[in-house]
């Protein structure tokens, strides 16, 4: 079952960190948003391969987005 | 005195700037992004400048585009308030070079005390101590574990090119270094673009104390006593008072002459803070903030001196206004950091939109705010909204204000960090003055 990975805060991708074929463990940094100057990972809520990124480094993403999804 | 100022920052140390313009006479200026068009350092200002996009390197920390907009508005001068440019030296000495007042030390002594290795020596050459570890940066994982030999574990990695507490990590014994040496070396190249690192003794359980100092271009250099700081989170401040409480007056003593004497040997001009770390009756050297500080108005309070009045007078070439002995001080004060951060997440970020703002108001009771209601918080900046601050005869009348004026102040639609505030003032820890920089990490005014 995909999943997908959603941001837990507001804020703009720093940088991308996995990309499309990746393995991640549950609690990976899929991607790192960085918000109000601090640099903040979103993890893999559980372990897969990574399907898809969703957004790029620089765009803005609010609370709730989806910004991966995982298989 | 200066014709003209523009200041360089946005936000509520904005807004402090052009009030200490106006009270001056002097014109002031403000830049702003297009994500802060509404915000009320703009609308403070005799003249706003738009300096480009949301995101900082595109316009708070683009040099040309200020350097563009003081051209444009004919300002004479330039404030840089805090972070940002405030102590980039490329910036004050590009500033010079466009035939601008800096309004802050020279550039090169920005430079110096920049290079946090540097500052460490030329510190220790002045007779100031400073924390037991490398002479400089070092390059190797087995030259960091021969030191640590020698200044024993725990030990900080920080990065020699870094501040405000990026890049450092704490490496709990000789086991744990190499990984630690990888990972802090990554983060300080990533962060600086140099992955120089030095070493230091990790304290346990220090306080933050830290000395106001003032200098002019006559050779003058004062300072205005001491602040507390120890109260951070991320290594980043939340609370600070003046006096520090329960401070030894030998230690005290010997802590502002220190003080006094290091930035006279660096040739300091202007405002800048002298930051210490305080344990077991001893105090060590951290670094030198080459600008205002955001808790500069504790030092006001308790003084009754207006520190960037004196900035503004002082970079226009006047001596300072003030000799060290007319500086005293009197009373308590305290400031807490209102911050968009939700303190139940971890301190998480908290952008949004402000749809409510009440504020404290009362004797003693004194506001630093940037916002208003309505304002966006943005992703792209600083999340510090506004700074309380009380002052009392005491430091108990002062923490009663304190408690007072937090129960009224309400900000809707963005988390803060006053309810963490609420318990710090509550609790008996600080109610007794016994502070260290690790209580917030240990939970020690969880909910």
């Amino acid at each position: 079952m995909p999943e997908d990975v959603k941001a837990h805060i507001t804020g703009v991708v720093f940088q991308i960190t996995s990309k499309a074929g990746d393995t991640v463990a549950e609690g990976d940094p899929v991607i790192v948003l960085e918000s109000m100057k601090m640099e903040i990972p979103v993890e893999a809520p559980r372990a897969g391969v990574v399907r898809e990124i969703k957004v790029a480094e620089g765009q803005t993403v609010q609370e709730g987005d989806t910004v991966a999804v995982i298989d | 005195m200066l014709a003209s100022v523009l200041v360089a920052n946005r936000g509520e140390i904005a807004r402090r700037v052009i009030r200490a313009c106006r009270a001056l006479g002097i014109r002031a200026i403000a830049v702003h992004s297009e994500a802060d068009a509404g915000w009320p350092h703009v609308a403070d200002a005799d003249q706003a400048v738009a300096i480009g996009p949301a995101p900082a390197r595109e316009s708070y920390l683009n040099i040309e585009r200020i350097l563009a907009a003081a051209r444009e508005s004919g300002a004479r001068a330039v404030h840089p308030g805090y972070g940002f440019l405030s102590e980039n030296w490329r910036f004050a000495k590009a500033c010079e070079e466009a035939g601008l007042v800096f309004v802050g030390p020279p550039w090169g002594v920005i430079q110096q005390m920049g290079d946090k290795v540097a500052a460490r020596r030329r510190m220790r050459e002045a007779g100031v101590p400073v924390v037991p570890g490398s002479d400089g940066a070092l390059d190797t994982l087995e030259a960091a574990a021969a030191v640590g030999g020698t200044v024993g574990y725990p030990l900080m990695l920080k990065a020699a090119a870094g501040g405000g507490g990026i890049g450092m990590v704490r490496v709990a014994d000789a086991g744990a270094l190499p990984a630690a040496w990888t990972a802090a070396q990554r983060r300080a190249q990533a962060a600086f673009g140099s992955g120089a690192l030095f070493v230091e003794r990790y304290m346990t359980e220090p306080r933050h104390v830290e000395v106001q100092v003032f200098g002019d271009a006559q050779g003058q250099v004062v300072h205005l006593h001491e602040r507390e700081c120890s109260i951070q989170r991320r290594h980043q401040k939340l609370v600070e008072e003046s006096p520090a409480p329960g401070l030894d007056p030998a230690l005290k003593a010997r802590l502002v002459a220190a003080a006094v004497a290091g930035a006279r040997a660096v040739g300091y001009v202007n405002a800048g803070t002298m930051e210490f770390i305080v344990q077991g009756g001893e105090f060590y050297f951290l670094e030198m903030n080459t600008r205002l500080q955001v808790e500069h108005p504790v030092t006001e309070e308790v003084t009754g001196l207006d520190i960037v009045q004196a900035q503004l007078q002082v970079a226009g070439g006047a001596p300072l206004p003030w000799k060290q002995e007319d500086i005293v001080q009197r009373g308590a004060a305290i400031e807490c950091r209102v911050y968009a951060e939700d303190p139940a997440k971890g301190f998480m970020p908290s952008p949004g939109t402000i749809t409510r703002l009440a504020l404290p108001q009362g004797p003693g009771v004194r506001l630093e705010s940037g916002v208003a209601e309505g304002v966006q918080v943005s992703v792209h900046y600083d999340p510090l909204l506004a700074k309380l601050v009380t002052r009392g005869d005491t430091r108990e009348q002062a923490i009663a204000r304190m408690t007072t004026a937090l129960e009224s102040f309400v900000v809707e639609g963005v988390g803060t960090v006053i309810p963490f505030h609420r318990r710090v003032l509550a609790s008996a820890a600080f109610r007794a003055g016994r502070v260290h920089t690790q209580m917030v990490e240990q939970g020690a005014f969880n909910a």
